[in-house]
């Protein structure tokens, strides 16, 4: 091995490195989901949010030169979306997955039809920081950068499971969550709670959008996302509607999903069709796992039409 | 348009395969010819598709009101793709060209079923009394970055991003690694195969495990921009793929291989026009222009004149880049000095060279 090749310690660098870099927009959009799922509703339209998300950030980043600007927006953007779901699901009769479904297609299809002339333009990208600087190493110094959005949904994830557990808020959202008769016979409006948590839900989704294009990978195209959105509704399930298990089922499916090109670096190239699909396979597993028949699955909200 | 491929991407053909490209055509008179395209990817990709509506707009320029082109974007790969190409024959396309390799037998069965049409498909082998193949010798642009690499690095590592082992890919990754020994010696090739023709965060990942690894010039043989703004980004060096995309790394960006179908194109319309067109396998390189180096940048002068130097000598004929000896990885003789591969060895070339570093997944 040569001198600046680091060998076999580039797996566990990049495992570590994707589990950070890949899990940020997972983390944010399944953040949102779990607040809008544990209110009694899912929105399966997250996957459009995100990619609307990821155009009007890097559009607004682009046309200010302020990607934080860029961020904001999107998150109102995915506000938007998000009330659009909550509104459509208000009515009498209205399945809240074919919503969710519809709204996925149309905010795909919209990001695109109004990002065609994104695509050339370089718009300026997030901060990052770098808790690298006691290497020589340049691969530990690059796997250390840190991105800012990543340090704040670390942060969100702890005060989210505090917030649901300690607050009013929390109170009100687990119990129309949990019996939308008992929040009613309370004085809460269940439509209304679900509206701002829907809101809430497309908000964060957006933000996670905006990652996408602002950070990683940094431009916008229209193969940028590659499910992501649709995934982090799964993981939310997968982490049993708990703030801290949404942060680590993230880290877990980034750090899997660098597995695949770290171990070819180093030479392994058996089986790589199986590594690329480590992140997925670990997932089955997990579920299958941790699955009862016994029991209704732990933390589900009442309400929620996939668990009823 | 709205993006079908990526929904299909997203939910499974079947929730969307009701949905269908729309193709809006005004009315002509009978004077005009129709000329069709099929792409595969949205005409912004920046990338492949790209370089093929450049091409178009070649057509256009060139025959001005005389002809009148049609592109359908984000046709599956499936057979979807047949319906499409069939609707355009059907609406009066007199030549009609299909730009990925996957509308192959799509292409042949269309043309089956509209006999008086032309068509012309890129990067496949089957053809027909009206079905033409063109494609371009991308393995001759690899060499020139090979030269390149050799001459900048300081490793004497550099690393490759390749997406899936098929011969095209194979055979880029020979002529890059022939042409950086034929200034050092000693180089080494690392790969990884990432599985994927467009997938920005993939790709990326790849840049950084092999930068990682020790690569110093790294190149790509996927579609986004994403592989060259992690090289920026680590202060390395290296190519663009399919079109110049200098300004998505400035400071990274060696050279690109760029498509340039435009003279192919408006050349098959001129045949059209005239009555003489004729089923052919057209197998352009840089000679023929079907294939160009961008600008040179970010390297000393003499890199850039030993890298404009191959490119003569490849036109000329000079430099032929799969000239024996040739070595596979386990040393196995695969051509005895001065024996010259033919193309047909070349376009099922299935095994790298000595100095690659790692298997081909079987």
């Amino acid at each position: 091995m040569d001198e600046t090749s680091i060998g076999w310690w580039g797996v566990p660098l990049a495992i570590f490195a994707g589990a950070i870099r890949i899990s940020t927009p997972f983390l944010f959009v399944s953040l949102g989901e779990m607040v809008t799922e544990k209110s009694g509703r899912i929105n399966l339209g997250l996957e459009g949010t995100l990619i609307m998300g990821a155009m009007s950030a890097y559009g607004i980043a682009y046309l200010t030169g302020s990607p934080w600007l860029g961020v904001l927006v999107a998150g109102l953007v995915g506000t938007i979306f998000g009330m659009l779901h909550a509104g459509i699901c208000s009515l009498p009769k209205v399945n809240d997955i074919a919503v969710g479904i519809a709204l996925m297609l149309f905010g795909t299809g919209l990001a695109f039809y109004l990002g065609k002339p994104l695509v050339q333009p370089q718009a300026p990208n997030l901060p990052s920081f770098n808790f690298g600087w006691w290497s020589d190493l340049q691969q530990v110094q690059s796997a250390l950068k840190i991105n800012a959005l990543f340090i704040i949904g670390v942060v969100l994830a702890p005060v989210f499971l505090w917030a649901l557990r300690n607050t009013r808020w929390g109170l009100i959202l687990r119990i129309v969550g949990d019996s939308s008769d008992a929040a009613r016979a309370m004085g809460y409006s269940p439509l209304a709670v679900r509206l701002v948590a829907t809101a809430f839900g497309g908000f964060m989704a957006g933000v996670g959008g905006s990652f996408l294009s602002l950070y990683y990978p940094g431009s916008w195209n229209e193969g940028l996302s590659s499910g992501q959105g649709i995934t982090a509704v799964a993981l939310v399930i997968f982490a049993r509607w708990n703030p801290m298990n949404c942060l680590w089922a993230s880290l877990l499916f980034g750090g899997a999903s660098a597995l695949g090109p770290a171990l070819q670096s180093v030479g392994v190239t058996q089986g790589y069709y199986l590594f690329n699909a480590a992140p997925y396979v670990l997932t089955l597993l997990i579920l299958i796992l941790s699955s009862s028949s016994h029991r209704h699955i732990a933390g589900a909200p009442g309400e929620l039409s996939v668990t009823r | 348009m709205m993006n079908r491929r990526n929904f299909n991407k997203l939910l499974g053909a079947g929730l969307v395969a009701a949905a269908a490209p729309k193709i809006v055509t005004p009315a002509l008179a009978d004077d005009v010819l129709k000329v069709g395209f099929v792409y595969f990817g949205p005409v912004g990709d920046f990338g492949w598709t790209y370089q093929h509506d450049v091409g178009r707009q070649d057509i256009v320029k060139k025959f001005g009101d005389k002809v009148k082109t049609t592109y359908v974007e984000n046709v599956p790969e499936s057979a979807d793709a047949e319906r499409v190409i069939a609707n355009l024959a059907a609406k009066g396309h007199k030549l009609i060209f299909t730009t990925s390799f996957g509308y192959m037998d799509p292409t042949i069965k269309a043309a089956k079923r509209f006999p008086k049409t032309y068509f012309e498909h890129c990067a496949g082998y089957k053809l027909a009394s009206n079905v033409s193949v063109y494609e371009a010798r991308f393995y001759e642009g690899r060499y020139v970055q090979g030269v390149i690499a050799g001459m900048m690095s300081k490793t004497g590592v550099a690393g490759y991003i390749a997406s899936i082992p098929i011969p095209e890919v194979i055979m880029g990754m020979n002529a890059f690694l022939l042409g950086m020994r034929s200034v050092n010696p000693t180089a080494k090739l690392k790969f990884i195969m990432v599985n994927t023709w467009y997938d920005p965060g993939k790709e990326g990942d790849a840049a950084k495990a092999l930068i990682d690894q020790g690569c110093d010039i790294v190149t790509q043989h996927t579609d986004s921009t994403a592989p060259l703004q992690v090289y920026a980004q680590r202060g390395i060096k290296g190519f663009g793929e399919a079109t110049d995309m200098l300004k998505f790394a400035p400071t990274a960006q060696l050279t690109a291989s760029v498509n340039n179908w435009g003279p192919y194109y408006v050349k098959r319309v001129q045949d059209v026009i005239d009555g003489t067109w004729k089923s052919a396998n057209t197998w352009g390189g840089l000679a023929s222009g079907m294939l160009e180096m961008a600008p040179y940048h970010n390297m000393p002068d003499n890199v850039v004149a030993a890298a404009k130097a191959t490119e003569e000598g490849i036109k000329s004929g000079k430099i032929v880049i799969f000239k024996g000896p040739l070595k596979d990885q386990k040393g196995i003789a695969k051509s005895t000095e001065g024996v010259v591969l033919d193309d047909g060895s070349i376009s099922s070339m299935d095994w790298l060279v000595e100095g690659v570093v790692g298997d081909l997944p079987k």
